[in-house]
């Protein structure tokens, strides 16, 4: 039988960012999935190296909105790894409470999402009511409902008011029972158990060939979460569970997300009420030359950050791994074998996040490429070296 | 004012998209779609295509790549189709101003008729600006 081709994107209703699949299909079946990005390239590294250390902070939580949190934990992370330092333990809570506050917002975008996707919009419009409960909750502490601006090389920016904690800390407490029942329609719905189970099967083999990284990893059984591998920040002084399933399928997804909801309430409680006192901020003055590593376990799973310093107040190199680089290419394992309506939510169950995974590629107008980051760096490093030998520099 | 733009003003529908955004701006559009906010109050709906729409939300910063997609979405649009653009990289790409992959502010490649500034835009800013974009088309006609 013929194959067709039904393309996706780049500018869906469905997607709220432009990316573009083509599902090849045989009947209903899809055989075979491509996927192109770039649509929101905006070079986020380069532009990291025109600016100090500290203005970077903003730039990196603009490399997308949902992990407003996620890039500058990893990138201050990497800038004290440096030096190297130790942020004190007050700032170190509250970067924690920050983060987990994004985590359960995250989350519940994701489940408002899935139900989008699968045309449930009860679901969509019910979790975003609530998702604006914790939104408010971040606009207490931060002062913004989504870009938080909390981070810098150090330390944090703002402290958290006395006042403020017995505030958030009832906000908090008052969403708890609506998750509660979020949880007990979502699953106990028999048309959702229909629809999510047993299909975008990811198995433990495949999910370590892949790499897959945070709930798409735990979902198939893979034991990951670098709060736990790697503690840091307050995750270490703090009791909580890290949530772990076998069979790889959407449901599980889903369900290692409701799960990692309350787990993470229960981080920013436990963080809120031991809040220690202290200083917030080390202020940095100057970094020395040398290169940092950073870490730290998005909604998505792990985000990693590599900086480059010589010496300046810039960073020299700043590279970015964000957790869908890894995650996404787990369709190519998901989604053939399935129908066209299965692939929309098997596609959204890794809870993809484009602006963060965005890379270039030259291509001429015959669709042939041409360059590829590694021929662009060696480009750019021969034109160095010419430049080099014209001046007489060694 | 004639018929058809009458009917027009009282349902505005919008078509939301993202050009190279942080995702913020995005998900404030959608923000204002879902129950707090609210803005089907306003008549506003969120269009499937771009050929069912009335208002183009524009957010990020034209990339290389979307700002041609842009373009030739713009010239689908039935007219009169009214651009608005919402956050600061659309305004005027913000951040993202001297980036190699942004080389033109939104308004030089489509006409903008509504610019709400915000990074991102509260979606009260977001209503306001709509509400206001409405009257103001209602007070010229
Ligand atoms: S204006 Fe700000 S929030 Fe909106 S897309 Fe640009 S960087 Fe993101």
């Amino acid at each position: 039988m013929a194959k067709s081709v039904i393309p996706i994107g780049p500018f869906h209703p469905l997607q709220e960012e432009p990316e573009f699949f083509t599902l090849t299909v045989d009947g209903e079946m899809v055989v075979d999935i491509d996927v192109a990005i770039g649509y929101n390239h905006r070079g986020i590294e380069k532009l990291s190296e025109m600016k100090t250390f500290d203005q970077s902070t903003f730039l990196i939580e603009r490399i997308c909105g949902i992990c407003s949190t996620s890039h500058p934990f990893a990138y201050t992370r990497a800038v004290e790894d440096i030096i190297p330092v130790e942020v004190p333990e007050r700032a170190k809570y509250i970067r924690t409470i920050i983060a987990e506050g994004e985590r359960i917002h995250s989350h519940l975008l994701w489940l408002a999402l899935a139900g989008h996707f699968l045309g449930y919009n009860t679901v969509y419009m019910w979790v975003w009511k609530l998702r604006e409960e914790i939104l408010d909750v971040m606009e207490i502490l931060s002062g913004n409902r989504n870009n938080y601006a909390m981070f810098k090389p150090g330390g944090v920016r703002r402290d958290i008011k006395a006042e403020d904690i017995p505030v958030v800390a009832k906000k908090i407490d008052s969403i708890i029972p609506t998750v509660n029942r979020l949880k007990k329609a979502i699953l106990d719905d028999p048309v959702l158990h229909a629809r999510l189970k047993g299909i975008g099967i990811l198995t433990k083999e495949e999910a370590l060939d892949y790499c897959a990284l945070g709930p798409t990893s735990r979902a198939s059984g893979v034991a990951k979460d670098v709060r736990k591998d790697a503690p840091y920040g307050a995750y270490d002084q703090v009791e909580w569970d890290m949530i772990v399933t076998e069979n790889g399928d959407v449901w599980d997804k889903a369900v290692i997300r409701i799960l990692e909801t309350y787990e993470s309430i229960k981080i920013v409680k436990h963080c809120l009420t031991n809040l220690p006192d202290g200083e917030i901020d080390l202020n940095i003055k100057d970094i020395p030359p040398g290169e940092g590593i950073g870490a730290h376990e998005a909604p998505r799973g792990e985000t990693f950050h590599y900086v480059r310093s010589d010496g300046t107040n810039r960073p020299a190199r700043h590279k970015v791994r964000a957790p869908t680089f890894m995650n996404l290419p787990t369709c190519k394992a998901t989604v053939p074998g399935y129908t066209v309506s299965d692939a929309t939510i098997i596609l959204a169950a890794i809870d993809p996040c484009y602006c963060c995974t965005e890379r270039v590629a030259v291509v001429d107008t015959k669709g042939k490429q041409m360059y590829n980051a590694q021929d662009l760096i060696r480009l750019s490093q021969e034109k160095t070296q010419s430049l080099k030998r014209k001046m007489g520099i060694k | 004012m004639s018929l058809k733009l009458r009917a027009l003003l009282k349902s505005p529908w919008v078509f939301h998209l993202a050009t190279g955004s942080c995702n913020n701006c995005d998900i404030e559009v959608l923000d204002c779609l879902t129950p707090r906010f609210d803005i089907e109050r306003f008549g506003m709906l969120l269009a499937p295509s771009i050929k069912h729409a009335d208002i183009l939300l524009v957010t990020g910063s034209c990339n290389r790549k979307s700002a041609i997609r842009l373009e030739r979405l713009y010239k689908q649009a039935p007219q009169p189709c009214l651009v608005v653009a919402i956050g600061e990289c659309s305004m005027s790409r913000g951040m993202f101003i001297h980036s190699y992959n942004c080389p033109l502010p939104l308004d030089k490649i489509v006409p903008v008729s509504a610019y709400i500034p915000g990074c991102p835009p509260k979606p009260e800013a977001i209503i306001a600006g709509a509400v206001t974009l409405i009257q103001t088309i209602k007070g010229t006609l």
